[in-house]
């Protein structure tokens, strides 16, 4: 994976040198709040309900084992013990104090690692498909380009003052699994008559007001791509209403001009700023490119892995929702879920952190990722080492199957940490896969993404769940709506509201009844919910839902 | 008919760190609720506040919140103030850890 050079090293330093000094100066009230706020933000640095939360980057997910120690470390240091996994692939840390924020930081760069540009209206840490360089399905591996731009727009001076926040998301493979269509950019690895290049999507969003991103060129080559997207952020910084922070986002723009015009303005300015860009920047690539070489592969015999397959059925459980393709022979992509039943979905303790960190060094080729879907990839490992893997991840509350599964949710921190929350998210998810978990159905049940967000912005992509819960304040109470038929994937589409919300009470059992509706009308059991939701549509579930409310007020009546 | 005044406490949260802090009436920062001021009166609220956003180096993001008085001080009307005074619904942190 890439190395900090001198130059990225120095930079973070000197970065951590300022805000040190900055929130000094905070303390000693030369500078007021209005004055910090800025300052902070830029280095990942809110402050929520019950305390400040640090956001740190893990750029396109990607993480090695020390970095993933040093996270355990801070969090037992300087916080409670733990830390939360994000739906931007990101790291939060939920109680740290102020003063102690340099000192964190300071530990972060011992790493290479930063919480630059996690927060404010910059362009936010690049993700990636997180079984980037290791998917079997995979053109090329998304890192390098990523990781270019996350050093073209680290402090780019132009870029510092945005309309908004600005969300770039690459995927390698066909097979979406970056969510690309719901950023600002969304970048596709293609490849075109044996040349490797990128169709580009430009205004997918969630939120307030969502959008599937539109493709605003099929293909663009490897050389042109940096001067492609800078424009691209150029026109949209001129033109991005900065009048009302609601329509400042760049789907807004798109969908005010139309696709067509902001692509020719796009051609213009791109017309205008291509010559600078004389190929330094291919040269950095081709040295990130290295950097991001897949290891070595083992050639081992499986039998280890055929006999625990064969005899052990918790293994094969896990086996069966947890791994993945590799393109390695032998090896496969396991997932570590973070979602035990009742647990919090993204948290993992410091003593899971480092668990992950040890088998990641032991058994895969020292790497880690975090998935936007609030789990832990082992990318490279192979076969034979999984059961020894499985035995570790059991002895530490890990070894969860259910990767894709109803109680696989993502939930956005919600009400209980976030301060711009309506409602709360985390005990929703916990009740669910409590309730699932209770029920025995869960694969039965099969594939079936749950997304809850906690407001309206949609940190936990309920637009995209095939079931979508969205927490809002109805009149002083937590009311949650529910959307069916999202899907996050290249066939992204946007979730249907089924109607009236429920209260928080009311919200388990009426996903049951969701459940229950579709367990009715699939035509077997290998038809997932989704497709059972394209096929007979959204009348059903209503019917389900609503259908039984109002025959039960008649018949109290 | 004026709509009567929803009774109200100056909150804001701590600057250093960051926990929820309400104003007594001798001008302190509880972190306990039920010692906060319970302010009836608009205008002598309004007063509060301006006086106790100018404590800059204190805290930060002041603000008035609705309450009701109880026979043991100041309690929430809405959930979110709720939330605050207690912490996370999923870990025992925050004030409710700090209590027990």
């Amino acid at each position: 994976m890439y190395r900090y050079n001198d130059f990225d090293a120095a930079f973070v330093a000197e970065r951590n040198r300022q805000f040190r000094a900055q929130v000094e100066r905070r303390i000693d009230g030369s500078l007021t709040e209005d004055e910090f706020k800025p300052l902070r933000l830029m280095n990942g640095l809110y402050l929520q309900l019950h305390a400040y939360m640090l956001r740190v980057a893990v750029p396109y997910g990607t993480l090695n084992s020390a970095q993933m120690r040093q996270l355990a470390y801070i969090a037992e240091r300087w916080d409670k013990g733990y830390g939360h996994f994000t739906t931007r692939q990101n790291i939060q840390y939920n109680w740290p104090k102020l003063r102690d924020i340099p000192d964190i930081l300071d530990a972060l760069a011992e790493v290479e690692m930063h919480a630059l540009q996690t927060s404010g209206n910059t362009i936010r840490n690049v993700t990636a498909d997180h079984f980037a360089g290791a998917a079997k399905d995979e053109i090329a591996d998304p890192r390098p380009v990523a990781e270019l731009l996350r050093q073209w727009s680290t402090d780019h001076p132009e870029f510092q003052f945005l309309p908004r926040k600005f969300k770039i998301a690459v995927t390698g493979s066909p097979n979406d699994r970056a969510v690309t269509a719901a950023h600002d950019i969304g970048i596709r690895i293609v490849e075109r008559d044996g040349e490797i290049g990128y169709q580009v999507l430009v205004g997918g969003g969630l939120g307030r007001t969502p959008m599937i991103g539109k493709v605003i060129n099929d293909f663009v080559s490897q050389e042109d791509l940096l001067p492609y997207v800078e424009a691209i952020v150029s026109v949209w910084n001129l033109l991005g209403r900065r009048d009302n922070k609601y329509k400042a986002r760049i789907k807004i723009t798109v969908h005010e001009h139309g696709i067509d015009e902001i692509r020719a303005m796009v051609d213009e300015r791109y017309g205008e700023l291509r010559s600078a860009f004389t190929g330094v920047d291919q040269q950095l690539f081709g040295a990130i490119k290295e950097a991001f070489a897949p290891p070595k592969f083992a050639d081992k015999p499986l039998d280890a892995y055929q006999q625990a397959y064969d005899s052990d059925p918790v293994f094969r459980a896990w086996a069966d929702a947890n791994l993945w393709d590799h393109v390695a022979p032998g090896y496969a992509i396991a997932q570590i879920s973070l979602k035990a039943h009742g647990a919090t979905p993204g948290d993992a303790s410091a003593e899971q952190m480092r668990v992950m960190a040890d088998l990641a060094e032991q058994y895969g080729h020292d790497e880690l990722r975090v998935s936007h879907e609030q789990n832990i990839v082992l990318p490279h490992v192979h076969k034979a080492d999984l059961p020894a893997i499985h035995a570790t991840l059991k002895q530490h509350g890990l070894a969860t199957s259910n990767i894709g599964k109803i109680s696989d949710i993502i939930a956005c921190p919600g009400m209980d940490y976030c301060a711009l929350a309506t409602a709360r998210s985390i005990p929703i998810a916990q009740e669910i896969a409590t309730r699932f978990d209770e029920l025995k159905i869960e694969n039965e049940i099969g594939d079936l993404k749950v997304k809850i967000s906690g407001c309206i912005n949609a940190c936990g992509h309920h637009h995209v769940g095939h079931i979508g819960i969205l927490g809002l304040d109805r009149a002083g109470v937590e009311n949650y709506q529910i959307t069916l038929g999202g899907d996050h994937t290249e066939k992204t589409s946007l979730g249907e509201r089924t109607g009236p919300g429920f209260g928080a009470e009311e919200i388990v059992p009426a996903i049951e009844t969701v459940v229950q509706a579709y367990l009715d009308n699939r035509e077997s059991a290998d038809e997932a919910f989704i497709d059972t939701y394209r096929r007979v549509g959204m009348a059903p579930f209503k019917e389900a839902l609503y259908g039984e409310q109002t025959s039960k007020r008649s018949r109290a009546a | 008919m004026p709509r009567a005044f929803t009774p109200k406490v100056v909150t804001a949260n701590a600057l250093l760190e960051g926990d929820v802090v309400y104003l007594t009436a001798d001008d302190t920062w509880t972190r306990h609720l039920h010692e906060a001021e319970l302010l009836t009166d608009e205008a002598h609220a309004q007063v509060r506040l301006v006086d106790a956003s100018a404590r800059v180096d204190e805290v930060v993001g002041v603000y008035l919140a609705d309450m009701k008085p109880t026979d043991h001080g100041p309690e929430p009307t809405h959930f979110r103030e709720d939330f605050r005074r207690t912490g996370p619904s999923n870990r025992n942190h925050g004030k409710q850890a700090e209590v027990a």
